[in-house]
């Protein structure tokens, strides 16, 4: 990698440039989790929110947390932010496991000084805009979603008070998010903010007696209850049912995909998947489902960000569980709810890489996607090739860490724009995790994968060197002028490590 | 030939919109409205203005509502448009 990262940024301090994908030095123990205890009688449940911070004893310069399981549903985040403005505190750092459009209230926030950093692995809307544009006091910090269970784990990320969304919860602080008005299923993201923060706020729509059950986050993790009206809603909270792509080119790539995994010998007895959740990331799962029917393979676990479409594969017997971190629709709220099978997850057994083996680690094939690759297979999806923040890792460079064969799946142009292209506005990926590419203009592999080229060849692929992909696409496209960003540092980009492998710069207005 | 306002093209994803405005004088009016200013703004210039060189039109308002669209099909919607707008004979009629 060429480009030359900073060992120190202003109010970060010193950072670690990015080496190499599993280059890491464990501390010798954990961050310590803070001690408090309750008495028979003692009471958790608050009248209201403010009382709840107030008991919290946030000061100005503290740390909230938030999950982001309600995403673009969620009406806890804003809530909890407009109270804590009311209450006078400023120099907030928020750290929200994901940021939303339906976040915008927030901006006017960053605007007034009342937050004055982010910490947060994919962010979006209005927030994002208003990072890139500059309006933050600090740089955001951009984590994966194994970086932040190990930020938080070894004390790297310290949380003041976490505030945790919960769909159904028992005035003992137990919580689950499978039942309620406001379902999410899996609560994957909050574990770590629950073990770790120094106070646990629940805050919930749906109080039952206690005990609930299932318990996803026990009680003896958290401090205090709230009951307010409504966490979200549930439009947001869960998507409509994302259909398979029905785009000609989208089902190619797909087809070709699954074609790659056969030939890197994946397609067999007790294969574990994950895809994203996007119309052409599923085509790849119907195309996996059909081989694995054709072949009577039955897989072992289908990993992530969980749809219907994986709920039906665990129905049909073609994956023996689903490990969700996520849910993204109602069918996945359900099957969590009622199948054994389908097993909920902590982020840090998802995807940290600092734990005692992340599942990530027992991934065979990852589907990924790319806003856009580079020459060396970087991947940037966390900024647009104007320099504008719409996105982040997520679980993308944990996912293509820890499988044994990464995917990226895309169209080689989108529009106009070049997407397989010389150097990549901002690096989420590094190229050295990402196996293969699929575009319509052929397949590339990585020239540290050489080994699965002739097998590809022989299912009839048309593998080529990814600089000739690239060359055709700059014909077509003709050559972008170059983001030119400003000097001030916006945002970095954390590699899963906790090394720094890219800054973002300020967007002009 | 009929002075008219040309309009060609569409505002789907990768599709441009380009409307002629025919004007006696007062030279070239261009005006770039894409999705994709910041990273080809200065491209779909350099098509536009070549274009009508070729074609020698001088004075016209050129609006161009650009959705990501190739540079050849930017060159064939204005061509469309001008001879729609009458500037350029031998163009498809509406």
């Amino acid at each position: 990698m060429k480009r030359i990262l900073p060992s120190y940024i202003e109010h970060l301090g010193e950072v670690t440039p990015f080496t190499y994908a599993w280059d890491m030095t464990p501390p010798t123990h954990l961050a310590p989790r803070y001690c408090s205890f309750s008495k028979p009688g003692n009471n958790k449940l608050l009248p209201n929110l403010r009382e709840a911070i107030r008991q919290s004893d946030l000061r100005d310069g503290g740390t909230v947390s938030f999950h982001h399981h309600l995403r673009n549903g969620d009406y806890v985040m804003n809530m909890v932010m407009q109270e804590i403005a009311a209450l006078g505190l400023k120099d907030i750092r928020v750290a929200a496991s994901s940021i939303f459009p339906i976040h915008a209230p927030l901006v006017d926030l960053i605007r007034s000084g009342v937050i004055t950093a982010i910490d947060t692995n994919y962010m979006v809307g209005p927030v994002a805009e208003a990072v890139a544009h500059g309006l933050l006091h600090k740089p955001a910090v951009m984590r994966s979603h194994g970086g932040r269970p190990r930020a938080i784990e070894t004390g790297v990320l310290k949380i003041d008070v976490a505030f945790i969304a919960a769909p159904t919860a028992d005035v003992g602080g137990n919580i689950n998010g499978v039942h309620g008005p406001s379902a999410c299923g899996s609560l994957g993201y909050a574990v770590a903010d629950s073990q770790y923060a120094k106070t646990v706020i629940a805050i919930t729509d749906n109080l039952i007696p206690f005990p609930i059950a299932p318990i996803s986050i026990p009680g003896t993790n958290v401090d205090y209850v709230v009951v307010v009206s409504k966490l979200g809603d549930p439009k947001g909270i869960i998507s409509g049912t994302t259909r398979i792509t029905k785009d000609p080119l989208g089902l190619m790539l797909a087809e070709t995909a699954t074609k790659i995994v056969q030939g890197a010998g994946l397609l067999k007895e007790g294969l574990s998947l994950q895809t994203g959740a996007g119309g052409a990331s599923l085509a790849v799962a119907a195309f996996m489902r059909q081989e694995m029917i054709k072949r009577k393979i039955q897989g072992s676990f289908a990993l992530g960000g969980v749809t219907g479409y994986f709920v039906q594969m665990l129905k049909e017997g073609l994956f023996q569980r689903i490990l969700d971190i996520q849910c993204f629709d109602l069918d996945a709220v359900e099957s969590l709810r009622d199948n054994p099978n389908h097993i909920e997850g902590c982020a840090s057994f998802y995807a940290n890489p600092l734990n005692k083996g992340a599942a990530v680690n027992y991934l065979d094939v990852m589907i990924l996607g790319a806003t856009e690759i580079d020459t060396n297979f970087n991947v940037n999806v966390t900024t647009g090739s104007d320099g504008m923040i719409m996105g982040g890792s997520g679980g993308h460079n944990d996912t293509a860490a820890g499988s044994k064969l990464s995917i990226v799946v895309t169209t080689a142009t989108r529009g106009r724009l070049p997407i397989v292209v010389d150097e990549v506005t901002t690096i989420t990926t590094p190229g050295e995790t990402v196996d293969v590419l699929v575009t319509e203009l052929g397949v590339a592999v990585n020239p540290r994968r050489k080994e699965l080229e002739p097998a590809l060849r022989n299912l009839g692929i048309k593998v080529r060197d990814i600089n000739d992909i690239s060359a055709e696409v700059y014909r077509r496209t003709g050559k972008p002028k170059p983001f030119s960003p400003g000097k001030r540092i916006v945002a970095v980009v954390e590699y899963r490590n906790g090394q720094i492998i890219d800054v973002i710069r300020e967007q002009g207005r | 030939m009929e002075v008219k306002i040309g309009r060609a093209g569409s505002l789907e994803s990768c599709d441009v919109l380009i409307t002629v405005f025919p004007q006696a004088a007062g030279g070239l009016d261009i005006r770039i409205a894409s999705i994709v200013e910041q990273q080809f703004g200065e491209q779909i210039r350099v098509v536009i203005e070549n274009t009508l060189a070729e074609t020698s039109v001088h004075d016209a308002v050129i609006e161009v509502r650009d959705r990501g669209a190739f540079d050849y099909a930017i060159k064939a919607r204005l061509l469309t448009a001008l001879g729609r707008a009458g500037l350029v004979k031998g163009a498809r009629n509406e």
